[in-house]
């Protein structure tokens, strides 16, 4: 992936090759500018790729984005401040002629008791906090209920507390929607705990260098964090990630 | 735009409280519109104390009594050259909010037709209206026609500038959702930047609202002989300077009704942002 031409060219992705199966908890790690962001922006079909390409579902992007095949959580929540939260989470089932094509999977109601946030149906955006948003935005993803969920840095403008607290809920909703989810994080252990797989990135050009795979015992709990297996794991990305800024 | 405290505001059902609230919005709202009374009671006071201590004739300044007489007296020579002075405002106020928003829209979704024209909008507002009002007589005639062009024309500009901003304020990751929904040209804009852009849009109708009834004024200095902008200056000629002042007091509570029919349109279109 090149952004620009001539000398002013920057090459954002090179050589990036990655599967992630189906029913997959998938983590990209990498430092800023690694060009993590924009691979989840081409799987996306936000972005076009200039060479290569990018299969999803077996099918091209642009086919997965017109049949609503996956839910995109961006890292600042992004609602509509002028609807509420149901609102918000009912917009893709009336955008992009959805609705018209297909019956809805869930109640957006649902999705709102399932993010943790009944009773908050008709609060408006500035009235939640920053964490409340992102749960109306997860929300908001898994209104058409897509078989793959991708999510940008979601919890990375978060408290830590805050952020513990969304990722076991996440945990929730991935064991309870059985999504494919592939997540981009700054941070290790965030990866470690939530994923089976962590792809690890190197800037300039933007490729993966590793990637490890997570065998950590499901469903996990908080305490897992305290064990060595944990440790060892978060070790092994910290020293991958210090070989990649190296290399 | 992050509230705090997690449940901020909120009762257990997810709605605003309203009880102690609105005790105190009646409170604030009391202290609002009494202070400025207040303030206006005494300007007026020291006014006829200033008139009286220095001397001055009324031909120069009357007397606060005198302009509450010719008030009273000459109703309805106010109330008759009120009349076009407020369709003309209205008429030009309508007229340019509703060209500067197309212009807007199309700069929004054409940049080559942005560059060329915004320069053009520019130059167009440095003209002074003062000089441009006798050359829309000659064009439009003596009727309302050239008054709502000029009045339209002093509207026209804030708006324009403050939707252009308006509708690029939108959020970029509001945007981005739009595209990954698929959604179409025509919704991203309705769902996002037509909304985004309405605070932006208010905030020029606001200022609109009365250099419209200025820009409308100004149009009837010349070629007419009605309006309150004709009264102005024939009882400016005639040394009639509590009518003067009259005509004065009328202008400024149509240009006051205007901004406050606006506000209160703000108040009950853009709710997310309070």
């Amino acid at each position: 992936m090149v952004f620009g031409t001539g000398p002013g060219a920057v090459s954002a992705l090179r050589d990036v090759t990655l599967d992630v199966a189906r029913g997959e908890f998938a983590a990209l790690i990498g430092p800023s500018g690694c060009g993590k962001s924009t691979l989840l922006r081409l799987i996306a079909d936000v972005l076009q790729p200039t060479g290569g390409t990018i299969e999803v579902r077996g099918g091209p992007p642009m086919r997965a984005r017109l049949a609503r095949e996956f839910g995109f959580v961006f890292q600042h929540a992004g609602l509509l401040p002028w609807r509420d939260a149901l609102a918000n989470v009912s917009l893709p089932l009336e955008v992009g002629g959805w609705g018209r094509r297909h019956a809805a999977p869930h109640r957006p109601e649902a999705l709102l008791d399932l993010v943790g946030l009944q009773g908050f149906t008709h609060a408006f955006p500035r009235q939640l906090s920053g964490g409340m948003q992102q749960r109306v935005s997860i929300a908001r993803a898994l209104v058409t209920g897509p078989p793959i969920l991708l999510m940008d840095e979601p919890f990375g403008a978060l408290d830590e507390i805050t952020r513990d607290h969304l990722n076991q809920e996440l945990l929730r909703i991935w064991a309870a929607t059985g999504t494919t989810i592939i997540f981009v994080t700054h941070s290790i252990a965030e990866a470690v705990y939530l994923s089976n797989r962590v792809f690890v990135f190197a800037p300039r050009p933007g490729r993966v260098t590793e990637e490890v795979r997570i065998d950590l015992p499901s469903p996990r709990e908080p305490a897992l964090k305290d064990t060595p297996e944990f440790g060892r794991y978060t070790a092994a990305l910290r020293r991958a990630l210090a070989a990649s800024a190296s290399a | 735009m992050i509230a705090t405290d997690s449940a901020k505001g909120l009762a257990a059902d997810g709605r605003a409280p309203t009880g102690p609230g609105t005790r105190t919005a009646g409170a604030v709202l009391l202290r609002r519109l009494l202070l400025p009374v207040l303030v206006i009671a005494l300007l007026i006071v020291a006014w006829d104390v200033a008139i009286r201590v220095l001397g001055i004739p009324p031909y120069v300044i009357p007397t606060p009594a005198s302009v509450g007489q010719a008030l009273v007296k000459e109703r309805g020579r106010l109330l008759d050259n009120s009349v076009p002075t407020i369709v003309e405002s209205l008429g030009g106020f309508a007229l340019g909010n509703l060209v500067a928003i197309a212009a807007a829209i199309a700069f929004v979704h054409n940049r080559t037709l942005e560059r060329a024209l915004y320069p053009v909008a520019v130059a167009v507002r440095t003209l002074p209206i003062v000089a441009i009002a006798p050359i829309f007589v000659l064009m439009l005639g003596n009727g309302y026609a050239p008054k709502i062009a000029i009045a339209a024309l002093i509207t026209f500009f804030p708006t324009l500038v403050n939707m252009v901003e308006g509708l690029e304020s939108a959020d970029p990751q509001a945007l981005e959702l739009m595209h990954v929904l698929s959604a179409s040209k025509t919704e991203s804009f309705r769902y996002v930047r037509w909304p985004s852009s309405l605070p932006y849009l208010f905030s020029a109708m606001r200022i609109a609202s009365t250099s419209s009834v200025l820009g409308a004024l100004v149009a009837e200095w010349i070629g007419t002989n009605k309006g309150l902008g004709y009264l102005i200056v024939l009882t400016t000629y005639d040394f009639r300077t509590a009518l003067l002042y009259a005509a004065m007091v009328v202008t400024s509570a149509i240009a006051l009704a205007f901004f406050f029919l606006v506000s209160v349109l703000e108040w009950l279109l853009v709710r997310w942002e309070r």
